[in-house]
């Protein structure tokens, strides 16, 4: 398990210097445009702004490569699964039909069909710039305060930070406890059969659940004799007010998300036709 | 009636009920046998926490745990996301009939938590998966419903499995209300 997780890089520059408010909403606004929208322009731009920003934030290659063969496979296995299952999915959506060429059976390339694939896969990689900007440039500690400053309930922010924070005690808890397992001979590879891998499996998840359990019995014992929930509000350490730059931020993904929706429902559909 | 968990002692289960979906999720899977189709340990955790913690318990470590397990590997797919949440909010529901904390886990309650987990999976990868697929990312209604169709039978047979060894196993951790008995 030597598999690393992305996480804050805590560097210098104009995206790491917004408040995780303003981020959040930027990144909230973001992906909820690229949900509704399938307008190929539309896509496009969000795609060449999302990798300008990644640009401006200076984030470094190796912080976030070993993410990428995880997305690659993630994004062949679905176009392969699509085409597979639907081959003319494009034909359907568009109306036209251009035959390109005939693999086997119902198997046929069409040009709607790579239209329609092309706009699947921007429509996936227009939102992982910001995704992977949203991890990379967001104090953990301050993205809490932002969830709360965007209307989220403080004790929810507060699980999600819990959630961040105890991401890798957990990890190594796992890892400790998976370790020890092993070393006393429960395999749950699959080189075991598989009953025995499950009740192997069993025995590693049941002490880390137990470990869990009794720590969430003692933060939340330290969290009620501090008080923890007793007022309706509370104030954060680490909040920040708002500045120019962050206002400038929210109104500009604002202004992009007016004209994105303007702009895809202009003609009617949230399809964009070349082929008309 | 099951001794409840209190709200401070809530938001701490969220927090690290999400954190534990989140590790058992990147590094949890069991290969099975069938070519990529693993055994999700990470939602007999979901399971197992949504019947300690209760239905929003439930529903907001599927929706947190989800989100941050995507947001750190390859980017979000919110129609999956969602399906998590309504799987740990309908197994929560369960939670108010079953004992675990009190040490009660009898084959009376394994038939009700086991009831829940598959109205629960086939709801949520049979229905809610699929359709959200279908509305947000316009994917091929066939493909969407297969996939759907065996991550919801491989989960709820990973449920069933581990969610009940577990909740067992659990419960035989816990002392029995009434366990002692008054000498005279």
């Amino acid at each position: 398990m030597k598999a690393k997780l992305i996480a804050y890089t805590g560097q210098d520059s104009p995206i790491h210097r917004l408040t995780g408010a303003a981020k959040l909403v930027v990144f909230a606004v973001w992906s909820v445009t690229a949900m509704i929208t399938y307008d190929t322009r539309v896509l496009l731009v969000l795609l060449a702004l999302g990798l300008i920003a990644f640009r401006v934030s200076r984030v470094r290659f190796r912080d976030f490569s070993f993410v990428l063969a995880l997305i690659l496979v993630f994004f062949l296995m679905n176009h392969v699964a699509i085409f597979l299952f639907s081959p003319l999915e494009g034909v359907r959506i568009y109306g036209t039909r251009h035959d390109l060429l005939h693999l086997v059976g119902r198997w046929w390339v069409t040009e709607e069909q790579l239209f329609y694939q092309l706009n699947v896969a921007l429509k996936y990689l227009a939102v992982i710039p910001m995704a992977l900007l949203f991890i990379l440039t967001t104090d953990p500690g301050e993205f809490a305060s932002s969830l709360n400053r965007v209307g989220v309930s403080y004790r929810i922010a507060c699980s999600v930070s819990i959630a961040m924070r105890y991401i890798p005690d957990i990890q190594r808890d796992f890892q400790n406890i998976r370790f020890a397992a092993q070393a006393r001979g429960l395999d749950i590879s699959r080189k075991e059969k598989l009953v025995k891998r499950v009740r192997h499996m069993v025995g590693i998840l049941l002490p880390l659940i137990l470990t869990s359990v009794q720590r969430i019995e003692t933060v939340s014992a330290a969290m009620e004799l501090r008080g923890f929930g007793q007022g309706p509000k509370r104030t954060w350490y680490s909040a920040r007010p708002l500045r120019a730059a962050d206002i400038a931020a929210i109104a500009f993904v604002v202004l992009l998300a007016a004209a994105s929706f303007w702009l895809t429902f202009e003609d009617g559909s949230r399809f964009y036709n070349p082929f008309a | 009636m099951a001794r409840k968990a209190s709200p401070v002692e809530q938001v701490v289960a969220i927090g690290i009920g999400a954190a534990l979906f989140v590790v058992l999720g990147r590094f949890g899977s069991i290969p099975s046998g069938i070519p990529d189709t693993n055994i999700e340990t990470t939602y007999a955790l979901l399971a197992l926490f949504a019947v300690l913690y209760g239905p929003l318990a439930g529903l907001l470590i599927g929706l947190i745990g989800h989100t941050i397990k995507d947001a750190i590997s390859f980017g979000p797919w919110f129609s999956w996301i969602i399906a998590s949440a309504v799987v740990g909010l309908i197994i929560g529901l369960a939670a108010r009939k079953i004992d675990v904390r009190d040490g009660e886990f009898g084959k009376k309650d394994l038939i009700r938590f086991n009831l829940y987990q598959i109205i629960a999976n086939a709801a949520a990868w049979f229905v809610v998966a699929p359709v959200l697929d279908i509305v947000i990312y316009a994917e091929p209604v066939n493909k969407v419903f297969t996939q759907g169709l065996v991550a919801g039978l491989s989960n709820i047979v990973t449920v069933a499995v581990l969610g009940s060894l577990l909740l067992a196993a659990y419960a035989k951790t816990r002392t029995k209300k009434g366990s002692l008995t008054r000498e005279l």
